[in-house]
This record gives C-alpha cells, structure tokens and sequence, in this order.
C-alpha cells in the first residue's frame, strides 16, 4: 500500500524537478535503521501507514465516486434520506476494531521499549547550547562532542560535505551487541538526543534523569540530531555514534583513559611553564572563535541586546579574578555558560589574555595558566 | 445616547467612519471588523511563512541569522492560531450565528465590542516586540521552559501580556457566544433543531471558556518564574519544566479543536446545500462533537511522548488519543453519506469544503499515526508533525473559512464573487497545500527535526518541493483578497435564498442583510411553511431535522 | 417587571473602546514596568509606572462609566427578562472561566505533590535523577528543604487560616442573608447583612495580611522558597486579589443600595456580586484544604 502512494509522489518530485542530483537516492519511507525496535517501529508505522491508506481509498473512493456519479446533471433529482441508525452503529464498531487493532502491536512495542532494567552499560548524555556531553558512567569517563561542520559550509562559502551538518569533533564509541542505557539530561534548557537509525528519542530536560535503551547489532556510523528546539543553534547540534564490535570498544576505552591520564600529565607540565603573550594570543584567537564568536561575534561587538560587546567591556577591561569568574564559571540562568568544566588551563588563560588584549581593549594583561588552575 | 455621537460626527466623514467601526455594537459589523483583521494577521504570518520556506529553500544559511528564524518560526505560529483561525472563526460566528438563530443581534454586544478592540492592541503589543532589543519571542509558539524563563529575551515580557489580552479577548467572546445561543434562539428553536454551525460554535465556546483560562495561567506562571523568582518550571525548587507542558498542552489540545469544530460546522452547512440534501446523521453529529470536546481534555499528553512521561501514562494518552479518531470518523462518514445520491454541484464553497474533508482526513490519519507511541519517538519534532498540523490546519481550519466566506459572501455583499476566479483559486490553492506541505511528511520520515534553520543535504529535494509549494499558495491569497474586494464591489446580484439548495433562517433575510435583522423574532412555523413552498426537503432548513 | 417589547440593543458605545485602550495600557505598563523594578532584564523604557496608573486610571473610569450607562438602562426598564438571563449566564460562564483560571494553579500544585516532588528525590522510573543529580534531596510536603537546597518553614494550618476559613464561610452564609432580606424587600436588613459581609470581608483580607508578614519575616516563606512557597503565594495571593474585587464589587452594591436600587426581582447585579463571594469562597475551601491541610 505504501509502496503505491511512495511511486506516486517520487514521480510527482521528478516531475516537478529536473535536477540532476534527485534520482534513486531520495526514500520517501521511515528510516529502517540498525536495531530490532528500529525495525520494529517502522513496522508499525508501516502498518498504521496501510490502514490510514485502505481506510483512505475506501472513504474517498466513496466520496469520488460519488461526486461523479451523484452530479447533478446526472441526477437532477436528489434522494432525501437523512438517518440510517444501523450504518451509523457500524461506522462507530468497525474504527473502534480497527482502532483496538493497532493498539495491540503499540502497545506490546511500548512495554518493550521502556524496558531499561539490565542494561551491560550506562552513558549519560548531557545536553547544553549547543552540544553534548558523554559521560561512560561506569568507566568514570567523559568528554564533549560538537559540531564539526566549519562555518564556511554553513555560510556558503565552502562546497558542503556529504555529512554536512551530521558530524562532529568526537563521536560517542559504543559496543556492539550490548544493552546500552543512555540517560540524558541538560545543563540548561531542553534539548532532546536522538538518532533516527537506533529509534531512540529522549528529552534531555535539565534537573531531571530520563531514561532510554538500544543495543546495535551492526557496526557503523549512526548520525542524528538535537530534536527539541533549544535556543540559536538548535539546528547545529549533530550527534554521532560510532559503533564498534565489542572487543574493540574495549580496547578503545582502554586507550581513551590512557590519553586520558597523559593528557592530566600534559596539563601538568603546560600549567607549570611561563607562557608569552606571543603564545597565548593566537591560541585564545582559535579558542574563542571556536567557543565564544557564535555569540559574542568575531569583532567582539557581540549582538545588540542578546549578546554584551567584549570589545569595551567593563568586565573584560576590569579585574582579572572578575573576569576569569565570568568565563569560568558562567552566569546562571543566561546563555552565558560554564566553561571551566569545558576549556583547559591554557585555553582558557589563551582566551582570556586573547580577549584582553583584541579589538579595543588594551589592558596589556598576560594571564598565565597557573593562575587558572588556582582558581578552579 | 448614540444621537448625541452621531450629532458630533456627522460632519467630518473620517471621523465618522471611525466612530462607526470604534463604537459599533452590531453584530455584523463587529463580523466585519473580525474577518478583516484576521485576513491582515493571515498575511502578516503568511509572509512570515514566506521568510521561513525561503530560507529552507536551500541548505546553508542565505537569508537570516538563526535567532530570527527562531523569532518568525514563533510569530508565524502564535499569529497564525491566535490572530488568523481563531478571529477569523469568531467574526463567522458573529456574523452568522445571530440570523441562523433568528436573535437581533449578539446577546451582550457592548462586551462584543471589546473582545474585537482588545485584539488590536494585543497583536500590537506582540509584534512589536520585533523592534525590541534582544528581538522577539524565539522559543516557538508553544514557549517551553527554560528557553522562555530563564532563557528568554526580554520580549517575553510584552508576550506574556499580550497572550493575557488575547486570553480575555477569546474568554468573552466565548461567552458572548454560547450566551447568544443559548438564550436567543428564536421562540420555538430547539437545541435539536440548531444549524450545526451553530452546534459546533456552542460547543467550541465551552472549550475556549475551559482552555484559555489555563494558558492565561501557564504564562502567568512563566512571568513569576522569570522575575518573581518562583520555581514552577525548575528542577532546584522542586518544579519541573516538564510541568509547563502539561499545562500548556492542557489548554494546547483543546485549542487545536477549537481551531477544527467550527470548520466542521461549516462543512456540515455548505455540502447539504450543494448535494440539495439533508445532512446525514444530524444527531450523531451533535454527539461525535460533544465527544470529540470531551476527549479533547484528556489526550494532552501526546504531545509529550518523550519527554521520560511513565508507562503508564503513555499507554493511557495513547488510547484516549486514538479514541478521537472514531467520533471524527462518524463526521466524515456523515458528510459522505450525505453527498451520497445527492444531486451535486461544484461551486467554490462546494470545492474548499470537499478539500476540507478528504484533506482534513489526510491530516486526521498521520494523526493517528502520530498517536501510536513508539511510532511518534520517530515523529516527534520532525516535520512529519509540521505536515500533520498543517494538514489539518490549513486544508482544515483555513479551507473551512474560505469555504464559509465563499458561501456567505452573496449574503453579506448582495453580490456573488466571481465564479471563474473562485474555481482557479481553489486549484491553485488545493495545488498549492499539497505541494507544499505533502513532502514535509518524506523530510520528517527521512529525519529532518522541526524549528531549524539550515538541515543537511539528503532532505534538500523535499524542501525545494515545499518553498515551491509555498510561493504558489502565497500568491493564490493574493487572488483572494481579489475576488473579495470585487464581490464587494459589485457584481451578479443576489436573492435571498442566494444557493437554491440553501435553507435555513439565514436565508429569509435580504441579500445583502439589512444591518439589523429579526429585530422581532420570526416566526419559525411560518418560516416552515414558507421553506416547504420552495420545495424544502423533510430534515432540512428551519424543518425540523 | 414589565416585559420589554424587544431584546434591547445598544446603539454604540464608546466604553468598549476605552477599555480596550485601558486594557493595553495596562498590559504594556505592567511589563515594562516588571523590567524595570526586577532588573533581570535590560530595561526597554522608563515610564512603565506612568503607562500602567495611566491604565488603572482609564479602567476605573471605563468601569464607573460603562456600569453607569448599565444601571441607568436598568432604572429605564430596558432590561427585558430575556436580557436579563443573558446577564446571569454571562456571569455564569464568566466565573467557570475563574475556575479554570485557579484550576491551572492547583494542577501546578498536584503535580508538584504527586510528580515533580517525589521524581526528584526517586520515585518510579526516576531512581537515577536521585541518585545522580540530587542525592541529598528527600520528599515531603511541605518542602522544608528545595532540592537546590534553600530552608523554609510551612505555614500552619490550624491558626489563621483556620480563622480566616471560617471567616469566608460565614460570609457566604451573611451574604445569603442579605439577599433574601432583598427578596422580602427588608432594606434595613439587607444593609445589615450586606454591610457584615463587607466586614468579614475586610478582616479577612487583613489577617491574610498578616499571615503574609509571618510567613516573610518568621518562617522565611516567600515566593522564591521552591515550589512550596511560589503555590501557596500564588494560590493564596490570585485567592486574595479576587476576595479584593469582591469587596469592592459588595461595597458597591452596599452604595447602589442606599442610593435606593435593586428591587426584590429585579437586582442582577447584586446577584451576581453574591454568586462572585461563593465561587471565592470555594476556592478559599479548596486552598484551605489542599495548600494549609493536607
Ligand atoms: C486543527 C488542528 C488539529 C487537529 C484537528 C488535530 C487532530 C489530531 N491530532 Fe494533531 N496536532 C495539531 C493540530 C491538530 N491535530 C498541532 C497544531 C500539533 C503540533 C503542535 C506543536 O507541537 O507545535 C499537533 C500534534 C499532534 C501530535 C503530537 C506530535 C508530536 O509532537 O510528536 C499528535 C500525537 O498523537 C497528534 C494527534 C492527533 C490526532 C490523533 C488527531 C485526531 O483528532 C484526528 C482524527 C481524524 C481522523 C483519524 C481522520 C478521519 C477519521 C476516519 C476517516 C475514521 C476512520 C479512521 C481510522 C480508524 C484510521 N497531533
Ligand atoms: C492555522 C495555522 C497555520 C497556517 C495557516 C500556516 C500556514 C503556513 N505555514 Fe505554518 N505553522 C503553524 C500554523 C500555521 N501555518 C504553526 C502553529 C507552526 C509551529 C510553530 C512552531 O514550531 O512554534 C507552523 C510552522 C511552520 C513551519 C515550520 C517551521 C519550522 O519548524 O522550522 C513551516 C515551514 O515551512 C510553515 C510554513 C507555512 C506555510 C508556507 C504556510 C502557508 O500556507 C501560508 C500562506 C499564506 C500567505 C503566504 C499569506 C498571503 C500572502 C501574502 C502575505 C503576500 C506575499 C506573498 C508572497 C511574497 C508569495 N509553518
Ligand atoms: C551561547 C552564547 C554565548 C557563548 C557561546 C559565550 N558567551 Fe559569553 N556571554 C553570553 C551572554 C548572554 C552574556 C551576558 C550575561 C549577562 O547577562 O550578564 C555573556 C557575557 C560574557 C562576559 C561578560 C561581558 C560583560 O561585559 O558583561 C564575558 C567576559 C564573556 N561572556 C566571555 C565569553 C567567553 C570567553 C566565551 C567562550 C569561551 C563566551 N563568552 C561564550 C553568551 C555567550
Ligand atoms: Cu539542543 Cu536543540
Ligand atoms: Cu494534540
């Protein structure tokens, strides 16, 4: 049933458009995905799809029908009747069967969604504007994973690539064949993790734990995006799973947490050296237009009343401690967020001596990693 | 009284006319300044539309910065429901609803007076909030916290009063309405014996008295929790954000209704008279619609599936869901039987009401679709939704109006519009809806998340279709504002009984109608007799059903 | 009464249009004026306090002209039994939408209680967002303790408010009193009567003033101690602001009568001022029982 009105709208896009790049790739179907409830669920959407059509076919079939056969210049002459109490008891009875009917696999596919106990593995998905945060609850590991579409592709000023949108700096690794349990939450408002090809779609309310479940069989690359509108970049908020047999997950991990530990070394030493001006500025440059210059714009002037200007700032301009706060530690209830937990020592010394030394602000400050690291 | 103001106005001719639409009490007037204000709001969020099917016209960032996308994606909603459905539905209503009834005018008309003016000011009052600085409202019509407490701009404010205007606005109104019906039905009319514009207009009040109070809450609610430091939506005080959706959907599912009844009522008016056949099943129509207003108050949840609700409560907001379909289904059976063996003819109110129901029931059924839980984890905020909502909205609520202002237009000018145009507008608007809101289900089946700016490239060929669509559906209201200007203007005059298949009160009075009518009651045994004469079918008109 | 030949319809009417200014004036003042004096946002003006009074002042008016212009029609007999029954169903659904208005503040408090109180310290499928966001956080009502941590003390229910209920109550019952006094067309105890409700009104309104005051300056209860204190305030504060109109719309009432209006069937007005005290009165019943009581 699908399949008939699928052809009739792929031939209605052909029709209407003559552009090379349409053609066999376009599916007008549900995604089927890469897990037994993905497939499950197309099923159902499958099957409402086909009563919708059937029930459809019949009542306009009906309709047209009559149109054609009821027009007036065949019929000049109405019927009158107005009321027939037994059809109308069917058209009530017969939807409400059909109705129970489609309950009855819904249903049996709910309880079995919302089944979290037993799971081999737990991931804490944090949400915050405008990207995420996993944390491999039992491992007692974490990082965060942004957008890696470079503004040019967005801004049209560089050919987009094939994942335009759809890709990021760090993917969540999970393992094959394993009950994963994602539990999502937010830093700040809701924003909502989902990946199309697992069938998972939870809200990632802030305060609050919500829990959902998948377990991939095959490996790959699964993409998908933040489903509940969040603020200004809403629309760049990709979210990417890389799945690996389970061994290799394993080994991953391993190697994730040695990095891990060397990088804390790294940042021993880094925090230790006397840094230069020289050195910090461009670093604070890549920081803050990788972080901060969606808002707070490259030139520093920011967005008049969303967004406060850096350039002239009286924070930036003022007391380091004042300043180092503001960045470290956000400001609650604004967009303006935490980026201690989410920046090195050096980088944020970078951006900060970067911010006190661009634009109009001439303050001449040097702040070193140290001091940093001293105030987390 | 009203000498001494009409002494001091008299002379200057613009003064007058102010005076006239400030300080009308008439029911057909206050109808008039109702569907004209509508039709302005519909293109104010119309044009919004535009902004926003251009700048998807293509991936990548062309022609607005991502907050005021977010700013028009909000506009055009809460325009579109609160400034164009609704208004447009009350304006009918006013119009309507006191010559199908045979009452002099509105029951209160001073307060009829106010629920217009009120309008005015509340959508100046929200569109100004563009000129604001940190820019309008951004956080989507349904204004989920935390994005509008903690993180709204301080716009939100000014939105916040306005929803409180638009509130009063429609709560009165309401209650106009529902007192017009119930207490000045001409002597002798029976609740039974109602129009069915009528009916659904009775029962759409009840949910407006019911529903808009609760969002006058909800947004009282935000605005303590953005300045008076209140915890409702927020999880270190012992609130929940969640919370502000059960609240808002509370009022947010019956109001989709009020946005569908009346559209039935006028389905249920125009297809009788152009099959020139009694409607079908009058009284379970009633019922199917008292039914569907009750369910309405139960199935809020559905459009919080994932939003970590237990089991339980899924399971439940599922089948209450679900249960709608059926009364609907009765309807659309009805409106089917009642064509069946009619003598049919197609003119335009003919055509947008046939749209109307088979593409109303396109929208009942990914509705239903929508329902099925585990299915809306894949739906939900995609544009599967935005297909669904416009399918029913647009096909739905503004074919229905379309539909009635086509139907009563003869009545209200003296004039019939022109047929040809009629007929070229709904092609090119049946053409146009389906275009443009057709694919949006194939780009949310495919993945593509509702309320963004810029996607990625696999749904680029959908959304090419639908800013194509879009642009012509665009133009064809131009057409409309056309063919209304010109029926005003002149054109085939009109008798009484303007369609011959037309019967009912509405019908016994002069085309264009006088500005007062049934000033005395009529007399509903001869208005019977007199419809029996022309050859009125038993069940239809001022007859007994 | 005599029946009036036709349903009477005014011919225009300026009121609506005043209170339609009044109602925007009042809404823009009321925000830009909350800008102002909060400070959490950037202010977009300066006057709010001018536009919002300039508001009030312009309703005050709308309301002295717009209820004049009614009563003068009532003393010229225009108003038909028909008419009248549209102004008693008018009041009618007016106070059903009241009801919703307080039913939305009460399913804030349910939800609380039964959801959002008990989630975060566990309960059901939300075990995790204990243990992993609030670990120190344990359910009660009142919530002495905010999971963010803020302390505040509940207010008791056996002392004023106890009083206050048994205030309201009997108000309703003197305000009975009052009206079939005018039935029997017993002025002298229709003033009684009307005029004791006025008082329990009043001492009403101030013992629920100083409950305010104890619960700020005792209990340190205020609208910012989690939900506990933002439904009580709101609840019993929407509670108080309509006991407010109330009293005014009785202390009208008690000028119209002494000025000699109303006769024993025909009083609409005072009528629906009585209906408006029950339907306060039960909400008070109702935030007795679920926001001091249980
Ligand atoms: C006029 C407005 C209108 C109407 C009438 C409806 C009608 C229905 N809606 Fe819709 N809906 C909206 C406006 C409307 N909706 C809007 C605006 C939103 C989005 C809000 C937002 O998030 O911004 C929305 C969102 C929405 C959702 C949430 C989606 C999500 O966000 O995940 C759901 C889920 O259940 C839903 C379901 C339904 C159902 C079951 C009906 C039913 O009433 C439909 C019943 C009709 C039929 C089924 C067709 C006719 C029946 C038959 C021919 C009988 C036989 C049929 C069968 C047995 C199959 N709607
Ligand atoms: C009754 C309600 C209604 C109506 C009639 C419409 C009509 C239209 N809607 Fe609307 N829409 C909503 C209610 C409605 N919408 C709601 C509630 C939302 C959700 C908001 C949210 O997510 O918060 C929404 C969201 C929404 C989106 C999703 C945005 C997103 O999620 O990112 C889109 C995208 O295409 C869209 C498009 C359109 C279009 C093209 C029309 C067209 O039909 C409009 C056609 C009319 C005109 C164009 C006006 C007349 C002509 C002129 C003004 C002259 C100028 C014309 C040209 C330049 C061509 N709407
Ligand atoms: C999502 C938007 C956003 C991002 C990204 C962002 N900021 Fe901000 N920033 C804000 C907002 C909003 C404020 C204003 C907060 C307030 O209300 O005082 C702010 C305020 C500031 C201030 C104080 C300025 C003043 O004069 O009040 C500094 C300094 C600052 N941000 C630095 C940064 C740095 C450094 C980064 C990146 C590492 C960054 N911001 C990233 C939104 C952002
Ligand atoms: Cu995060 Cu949308
Ligand atoms: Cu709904």
């Amino acid at each position: 049933m699908s399949v008939g009105r699928a052809d009739c709208a792929a031939l209605l896009i052909s029709l209407l458009l003559a552009f090379p790049d349409t053609g066999a790739a376009v599916s007008l179907d549900m995604r089927e995905g890469a897990t037994d409830m993905s497939k499950r669920i197309l099923a159902l959407h499958h099957m409402s799809l086909t009563v919708c059509v059937v029930v459809g076919i019949v009542v306009f079939g009906a309709m047209f029908y009559s149109m054609w056969a009821h027009r007036r210049s065949r019929r000049p002459e109405p019927a009158h009747f107005h009321e027939n109490t037994r059809l109308e008891f069917i058209w009530t009875l017969v939807p409400a069967l059909i109705l129970v009917g489609m309950a009855i696999p819904a249903t049996a596919t709910l309880i079995e969604l919302e089944d979290n106990s037993d799971p081999d593995l737990t991931v804490l998905v944090t949400g915050s504007q405008w990207k995420w945060h996993y944390q491999y609850v039992e491992a007692g590991f974490g990082y965060y994973s942004r957008s890696a579409t470079p503004r040019q592709q967005i801004e049209n000023a560089a050919a987009k690539g094939e994942h335009y949108l759809l890709e990021v700096d760090r993917p969540l690794v999970l393992p094959t064949d394993k009950k994963v349990r994602i539990l999502t939450t937010s830093q700040d408002v809701i924003h909502s993790w989902w990946v199309p090809d697992f069938a998972v779609k939870q809200d990632a309310v802030p305060g609050f734990i919500n829990e959902a479940w998948t377990r991939v069989a095959k490996p790959g690359v699964y993409r998908g995006q933040c489903a509940e509108l969040c603020g200004k970049d809403h629309a760049f908020m990709a979210i990417v799973v890389e799945v690996r047999p389970a061994a290799e997950f394993d080994r991953w991990l391993a190697r994730e947490r040695q990095r891990l530990a060397a990088a804390s070394q790294e940042a021993v030493a880094a925090r230790n050296k006397q840094w230069t001006i020289e050195e910090l500025i461009p670093q604070g440059q890549q920081v803050f237009i990788e972080h901060c210059a969606t808002c707070h714009e490259r030139d520093g002037k920011g967005q008049q009343g969303r967004y406060p200007a850096l350039s002239g700032s009286r924070i930036v301009n003022g007391r380091i401690e004042d300043h180092l706060n503001r960045v470290m530690n956000g400001k609650a209830g604004t967009e303006m967020q935490a980026w201690a937990p989410q920046l090195s020592d050096v980088e944020l010394a970078a951006v900060l001596t970067y911010e006190r030394n661009s634009w109009s602000n001439h303050t001449g400050d040097v702040i070193q990693p140290k001091v940093v690291y001293e105030a987390r | 009284m009203h000498t001494h103001v009409e002494h001091a106005t008299a002379r200057n001719p613009f003064i007058a006319f102010a005076a006239r639409w400030l300080l009308t009490t008439n029911h057909k007037e206050i109808g008039t300044l109702y569907l004209w204000f509508s039709f302005t709001m519909f293109f104010v969020a119309g044009a919004m539309a535009m902004v926003i099917r251009a700048e998807l016209f293509q991936p990548g960032l062309q022609l607005v910065e991502p907050n005021f996308y977010n700013q028009m994606v909000t506009l055009h909603g809460l325009i579109m429901v609160f400034g164009a459905v609704m208004p447009a539905f009350v304006g009918l209503a006013n119009w309507m609803i006191p010559m199908m009834i045979g009452a002099p005018d509105m029951a209160l008309p001073r307060i009829n007076n106010f629920s217009f003016w009120v309008l005015p000011f509340a959508f100046t009052m929200l569109l100004s909030s563009l000129a604001m600085e940190g820019g309008a409202p951004n956080f989507g019509w349904t204004f989920y916290a935390p994005l509008s407490t903690t993180y709204g701009p301080p716009s939100t404010d000014y939105f916040v009063f306005g929803v409180h205007l638009m509130g009063i606005s429609s709560v009165l109104g309401a209650i106009n309405i529902i007192v017009t019906i119930l207490n000045l039905r001409a002597p002798g009319m029976k609740l039974m014996q109602m129009p069915l514009f009528v009916w659904t207009w009775l029962v759409t009040a009840f949910l407006l008295i019911m529903a808009m109070p609760v969002l006058a809450g909800a947004v009282t609610m935000v605005l303590t929790d953005r300045h008076f430091g209140t915890s409702f939506f927020q999880a270190a005080g012992g609130g929940d954000p969640v919370m502000f959706q059960h609240i808002f959907w509370f009022f947010g599912h019956p109001e989709v209704y009020i946005m569908i009844l009346p559209g039935f009522g006028i389905a249920s008016q125009v297809i009788p008279t152009f099959a020139r056949k009694p409607l079908f099943g009058y009284r379970s129509m009633v019922y199917a619609v008292m039914a569907i207003a009750f369910l309405s108050f139960v199935v809020w949840g559905h459009h919080m599936f994932t939003t970590g609700m237990p089991l339980g409560a899924e399971l439940l907001f599922m089948y209450t869901t679900m249960a709608i379909a059926i009364p609907t289904g009765v309807k659309v059976f009805n409106w089917v039987a009642t064509l069946w063996r009619g003598s049919l003819t197609f003119e335009t109110p003919m055509l947008f009401a046939l749209g109307f129901v088979i593409m109303f029931t396109i929208g009942g059924f990914s509705g239903l679709m929508l329902a099925l839980v585990p299915a809306d984890f894949q739906y939900q905020d995609t544009f599967f939704v935005v297909a669904h909502f416009h399918y029913v909205l647009y096909p739905g609520a503004i074919f229905g109006t379309m539909a009635a202002v086509y139907y009563w237009l003869p009545k209200w000018t003296g004039n019939y519009y022109d047929e040809r145009l009629g007929k070229i507008h709904f092609w090119a608007a049946a053409i146009g809806v389906n275009l443009t809101f057709f694919p949006m289900h194939f780009a949310g089946l495919a993945g593509m998340p509702r309320r963004v700016v810029d996607y990625s490239l696999q749904f680029a060929d959908f959304n090419r279709i639908s800013t194509i669509g879009a642009f012509i559906l665009g133009l064809t209201q131009l057409l409309f504002l056309y063919i209304v200007i010109k029926a005003i203007r002149g054109g085939k005059k009109a008798t009484a009984r303007a369609w011959e298949g037309a019967w009912g009160l509405e019908w016994t009075v002069p085309s264009p109608a006088p500005l007062h009518t049934f000033e005395t009651p009529p007399d509903l045994a001869r208005v019977r007799e007199e419809e029996a004469g022309f050859g009125a079918p038993a069940g239809a008109g001022a007859t007994l059903r | 009464m005599s029946e009036a030949p036709r349903y009477y319809v005014p011919h225009r009417s300026h009121w609506p249009i005043i209170g339609s200014v009044a109602l925007f004036l009042l809404a823009f003042g009321a925000a830009t004026l909350i800008h102002q004096s909060t400070g959490k946002v950037a202010a977009s003006g300066e006057s709010g306090m001018v536009i919002f009074y300039a508001g009030v002042a312009v309703l005050a008016f709308m309301m002295f002209g717009w209820f004049g212009t009614v009563i003068r029609e009532s003393l010229q007999g225009l108003v038909s039994e028909q008419l009248d029954r549209s102004y008693r169903m008018g009041m009618l659904w007016f106070i059903t939408s009241e009801v919703m208005f307080f039913a939305a503040f009460f399913g804030a408090l349910f939800y609380a209680r039964m959801v959002s109180v008990p989630w975060l310290a566990g309960a059901g499928s939300k075990l995790e967002t204990h243990l992993l966001l609030w670990p120190d956080f344990f359910d009660t009502w009142p919530l002495f303790m905010t999971p963010g941590g803020s302390a505040t003390q509940a207010m008791k229910a056996w002392g004023l408010p106890f009083v206050n209920t048994v205030i309201l109550v009997s108000s309703s019952g003197t305000i009975t009193f009052a009206h079939w006094a005018l039935r029997k067309d017993r002025r002298a105890r229709l003033k009684l009567w009307l005029g004791v409700t006025i008082a329990l009104g009043v001492t009403f309104l101030a013992l629920q003033v100083t409950e305010y005051l104890h619960a700020f300056h005792e209990l340190g209860l205020g609208l910012g101690s989690g939900i506990y204190g933002s439904t009580f305030f709101m609840l019993t504060g929407f509670h108080g602001g309509h006991v407010t109109l109330g009293v005014i719309m009785l202390s009208v009432m008690m000028l119209r009568i002494l000025k000699g209006h109303f006769t024993p069937d025909n009083h609409f007005a005072f009528e629906a001022t009585s209906w408006y005290w029950h339907f306060v009165d039960v909400i008070w019943v109702f935030l007795f029982t679920f926001v001091y009581w249980f």
